[in-house]
Order: structure tokens, then sequence, then C-alpha cells
């Protein structure tokens, strides 16, 4: 089976000489379709700057990696600019949204610049949103909106171009507990409708919704755990659905 | 990514700060707008003058003294010193002289003229300061272009009989007798009677700082007698018989006076000739001038707009550097995020170059100054023009910034 991500040996240094940091020290990860892996791990240990460099946002140091089979290293500006509006759906820990710009134009404009046309970007912008259970909300301003209700529109826009993989960088951190469920659940119905997920999580409770977890400590995995197979499904889903 | 979509997304991003996108709108505005206004002024007040000047006719010419002539004691009133060193008055006789046909084949007529400025006039109570009256012959009427719309001029035998009859401009019409006629009834300028004859066809135009219609003439000895004296005469005005002999006239009229004022050798002329064309020539200098500088001043206030846009630019750009970052994290190509901000710039000033266009062109109806303003269409397209090249070149820089960003460094920044 082909694999979503395959990261080889990837290393990032931040600076240089006596004050640089090495934020990871040769990482590699493979991650098949269909799996959902939780990302665990101590302050600092360099799990954001693995997911910015997945997610293409930030370049590794050295290594490379493969997304759905292509080095994403080897592309140029514009290519990057693709597979960041194809592949890829990220969602932050502070929403990041468009300010003064309402919920389905935030999930639109993924759609937009990948030249999608008004009419059926509309369409798919409410049937994302729809997903997230925000149905009656489209028209509400970010600041309109709770804290949940900004981060479900967030998981909106990331999903909307049907990315081939969905990653979240302590997607919950900013939330309550019942916005947290709200947004477990989610990805627990996403993973068991097949989407391939990679989560960021200080918290026990969250990782245990993956069907596999990964510890790094201060630029390394130090362990690999598997909760559930693959193709089965994620293990905490009756609970959220029930 | 449709170029409409750019389009859509900068007025958004325009439409999402109103107030700052307007008071930048204003700075190009007012730039663009004084502009086109203080050019239109200048060039107004450059066609006025050229007009007054055209009035004059392009076959008469205006000998006057000059003071810079005649010897190094030259003055016109010295009257004491020999005659080789002194610059001599203009008289009547060397008007004859100038109407000589032998002498001076190519002069149609001759008029002397003298003039007396700010008279007070009075008719039945009425009062009104005549800003010049002139003395001369019949024959002025027709060299300085001023035709009567009532009455008539006055004749030779009013000159030679030195009638006290006068014709008078409309200002002068209006302010002393309203509605009534004047031809006929007899006002007073300085305590001496005279009677209208005749009322100039309104001149119209004024060039802002003369009304041409605020004047009144008489023959020549009547207002030397009673306003002026026997002195020096202010100048003669010479008709040539036509346009071509202009130059010719000039030449004859300088031979007659250099002979009749002993002007040669070390004595430099102690009048001077001027024609419609030299006189046209010096005042378009000086307007250009005039226009140029206005032009200047008002080019520093575009390029004042212009920095305001740069500014406005920059602080958008810095701003919204995070959400530059969302917007490339979720995969806007770098032409989407540049195109947004160029269009953002240019749409600011080119809103502005058009209201300010728009705004000239209107306040371009009024009289400023008492100069109707002629909008310069070439001031228009370059006004328009700089105000939009200003908004691309100064919006592309932070816009250029904006979109060299990875997404990892504007998402982080704060
Ligand atoms: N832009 C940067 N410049 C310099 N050092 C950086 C930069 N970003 C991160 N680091 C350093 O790299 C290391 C890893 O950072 P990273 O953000 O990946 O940690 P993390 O695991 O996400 O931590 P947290 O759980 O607190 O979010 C840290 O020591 C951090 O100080
Ligand atoms: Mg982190």
């Amino acid at each position: 089976m082909s694999l979503v991500l395959d990261v080889r040996d990837a290393t990032k240094v931040y600076g240089v000489g006596e004050t640089a940091v090495h934020a990871l020290r040769g990482v590699s990860l493979q991650v098949e379709p269909g799996d959902y892996v939780a990302i665990m791990g101590a302050s600092g240990s360099g799990k954001s700057t693995l997911m910015n460099i997945i997610g293409c946002l930030d370049v590794p140091s050295a290594g490379g990696f493969h997304l759905d089979g292509v080095d994403v290293g080897g592309l140029d500006d514009r290519q990057q600019a693709v597979v960041r509006n194809r592949k890829i759906g990220f969602v932050f820990q502070s929403f990041n949204l468009i300010p003064r710009m309402s919920a389905l134009m935030n999930v639109e404009l993924p759609l937009a610049y990948g030249g999608v046309k008004p009419a059926e970007r509309r369409r798919r912008a409410l049937a994302s949103l729809e997903l997230v259970g925000l149905a009656d909300r489209v028209n509400h301003q970010p600041n309109e909106l709770s804290g949940g209700q900004q981060q479900r529109v967030a998981i909106a826009r990331a999903l909307v171009n049907s990315p081939t993989l969905l990653l979240a960088d302590e997607p919950t951190g900013a939330l309550d507990s019942t916005s947290t469920l709200d947004v477990l659940g989610i990805f627990d119905r996403l993973s068991a409708a097949g989407r391939t997920i990679v989560v960021i999580t200080h918290e026990p409770d969250v990782a245990e919704h993956a069907k596999r977890v990964v510890r790094l400590r201060d630029g390394r995995i130090i362990e690999d755990t598997r909760l559930a197979p693959v193709d089965g499904l994620p293990p905490r889903l009756k609970e959220v659905t029930a | 990514m449709s170029a409409i979509e750019i389009v859509r997304f900068a007025i958004r991003g325009l439409a999402a700060n109103k107030m700052r996108s307007a008071l930048t709108t204003l700075g190009i505005l007012i730039g663009v707008a004084a502009v086109i206004l203080l050019v239109a002024v200048g060039e107004g007040s450059s066609q006025s003058i050229q007009k007054n000047i055209a009035q004059l006719g392009a076959n008469t010419l205006t000998v006057s003294a000059s003071t810079q002539g005649g010897g190094r004691f030259g003055g016109q009133q010295q009257q004491s010193s020999g005659p080789r060193t002194q610059a001599k008055a203009l008289t009547v006789d060397d008007a004859r002289a100038l109407a000589d046909k032998a002498a001076a084949p190519n002069v149609t007529s001759v008029s002397p003229v003298v003039s007396a400025n700010s008279q007070t006039a009075s008719y039945e109570g009425a009062s009104h300061t005549i800003s010049q009256v002139v003395g001369t012959y019949p024959s002025y009427f027709e060299a300085s272009n001023k035709p009567v719309a009532k009455g008539a001029y006055f004749f030779n035998d009013d000159v030679l009989a030195a009638r006290k009859v006068i014709v008078i401009g409309q200002t002068v019409a209006e302010n002393l007798f309203g509605a009534v006629d004047p031809v006929g009834k007899q006002i007073t300028i300085t305590g001496v009677p005279f009677t209208v004859v005749g009322v100039l066809k309104e001149a119209g135009s004024s060039s802002g700082f003369q009304d041409a219609d605020d004047v009144a003439i008489a023959p020549l000895p009547s207002v030397q007698q009673s306003l002026t004296g026997f002195g020096p005469l202010n100048q003669i005005l010479v008709k040539a018989a036509s346009a071509d002999d202009v130059d010719a006239a000039q030449a004859e009229i300088t031979s007659v006076l250099d002979q009749r004022h002993g002007i040669g050798g070390a004595v430099s002329a102690d009048y001077q000739i001027l024609n419609q064309a030299t006189l046209q020539e010096t005042v378009s200098a000086a307007t250009s001038t005039f226009t140029v500088l206005l032009a200047a001043v008002a080019a520093i206030s575009l390029l004042v707009g212009g920095i305001g846009i740069t500014n406005i630019m920059l602080v958008t750009v810095t701003e919204r550097t995070r959400e530059i970052g969302i917007r490339k994290a979720i995969g806007a190509p770098r032409g989407a995020i540049l195109g947004q901000f160029l269009v953002e710039a240019t749409l600011l000033s080119l809103i502005g170059g058009l209201l300010g266009v728009a705004i000239a062109v209107v306040g371009a109806q009024f009289t400023i100054a008492g100069i109707t303003p002629v909008v310069v269409p070439s001031s228009v397209v370059l006004a328009l023009g700089v105000s939009v090249a200003i908004g691309l070149f100064f919006g592309s820089y932070p816009a250029n910034r904006a979109a060299k960003l990875r997404p990892i460094e504007a998402l982080r920044f704060e």
C-alpha cells in the first residue's frame, strides 16, 4: 500500500553556531492511508516543527519527505502552493480564521485559490459546514462565534478541498471540555470515514481517540504505539457518537 | 484564481477598513484635484490675458516713452539739460510726424493718447471712480478695437474744438446710470462736465487684474485741459495698413522718432515700440512661469498623497501579515497575494484620482479669483496617470514583501 506520508530522517536546526537549536534530530515517520495518528511530547520537543514541515509551511534543514508519493522538497513555489491547497488541510490551535469574513467565505477561500467556480464553491463550503454542524452559522463572522465554533469553521475549511491529509496542531488546546468533545467527535467520524489524520496534543484524553500514538522527545521519536488497526474504527468512536 | 476574483478580494480588503481607505483616497484626491485645478487657473488667466492682447488688433503698434533711454540724466520731466543727453517725451508733434504719409507710408492711422487714472465721475448723485480716462483722437476706437454699442464716437471736429464729449465703458455706464440710457446725459469728472455721446461695447474678458470696461474716452485736448494738463503723451497708438505691414511700419516709426529725438550713436532710444506679437511673447513667458509654479505646488501635494499610499500599504501589509500567512497556508499562490495588494493600492489611487478629476472639473466651472479656469486635458491625463503610477509603484514594495514571506514566517509574525 502506498504511504500518504513518508518522512525520512528530517532534521531542523533554527539559527546557527552556538545559539543553534536542534528542534528535530532525524525524524522518520510513515503514515498509511486511513491512519489516525496522535503526536505527543513535552513542550519544546519539536512537535509543531515537524507538523509545519509536513504541512509545507516550513522546510526541513536536511532530510526529505514524500506526500502522497510526491517529493515535496523538489517542488517550486507555485507547486507547493498547490500541494497546500489540494493535499493538506491544516487546523491550528489558534483557529486562524480571517477576520471580517463570514464563516462561509472563510471556508470558500481554499476553493477560490484552487480555482473552483463560485456556485460549486458555495455548495461544497455549505456541505463542509454542515458536516461540522454549523449550517446555521454560515453568515457569522469569526468574532461572532465561540472558540469551539471557530475551530469547527477552521476544520470545515481544512476539509473543504477533500485533502489527502488532515493536520491539526493542538486543535483542542484553546477549547473547553464540551468543545473539545465536539472537535474529537468530528475527527473520529472523519477517521471512521477513512480520512487520514495527524493530530498533535498534550492531553492523553485526546490521544486515546487515535489509532496510533507517536511520542517525541528532544527532536527524536522515542515511542510509537498502535491502539487500533489502520483499517479499523477509531477506538473511542462509540463514545462520541453515543 | 481569476483576475476578477483578485479584484474582489482587494475590494473586500479595502472595505474592511473603510476609514483608512477613505482618508488615503482623500490624499490622492486632493493632489489630483489641485494639479488639474491650479493648472486650469494658470491656463485660464493666460488665455484671458492673451485675449485682451488680441483685442488690440494684430496690426496695432504702441509707442510709449521709455525711462531707460536718452542720456545719462534721462528723465521725461527734465527740461534743463542739453538736448542730446536727455530723453524727450512723446508729443503730439511726434504723432503728427508719424502720420506723414511720405515718411511713413505703411502707417494708416496715428492716435496720441493721454490717460488719467482713477478719476471720480458723478451723475445725479451716483458716483463712480473710473479706473482710466483716455484722451485721444477718433482713430483710437478702431486702432484699439473698441466699437460702440450705443450712441456714437466723437469726431475730429470735437477734438479740434476740445468739446467735452465722452464715450464710456459698460462698467461706468452701469455704475452711473443703471438702467437709464446714458447717451446725451451729462456727467462730471472731477468737477468738469462731459456729455456722454456713446457707450462702448462690452469687452467682457477681464484679466482678473483689471476691468477692461471700466474706461472712458474723450477728445485729447478736452482731457488735457481738464484732467492731465498739457504734458507729454502716455503713448501713441499706430495702426499699420495690415498685419503684414507691421514690421515695415515699426521700421518707419523708428526712423522718424530717432530723427526727431536725436537718437543714434551713444544715445539709446527714449521710447519703446510694442506690437501684439512681442507683447504676447512677453506675457506668455510670464504666465507660463506662473503656471509651472502652480503645477509644482500641486505636484508636491500629489507626491504627499503618494507617500500616504505607501504608508498605508506598509501598515496594511504589516497588520495583515498573519492573514497573509493564513492565506498562504491554505494554498494561496504568490501571484494571488501580490495581485491582491497591488490591486488594493491601485484602486485607492485610481478612485482618488477619478474623484479628484471630477472635483477639479466641477471646480473649474466656477470663477476663481476673477479667473475662469480652463481645464487642460493633458493635465488631467498626467495627474491621473501619475496617481495610478504612484499606487502601483509605492504599493508594489509592501505587496512584494508580503507575497515573498514563507507561510510559517507570516503566521508567526507578531
Ligand atoms: N522560529 C524558531 N526559531 C528558533 N527556535 C525555534 C523556532 N521555533 C521553534 N524553535 C525551537 O525549537 C524547539 C521545538 O519547538 P516546537 O515549537 O516544535 O515545540 P513543540 O513541541 O511544538 O512545543 P509546544 O508543545 O510547547 O508547542 C524549541 O526548543 C523551540 O524553542
Ligand atoms: Mg507546538
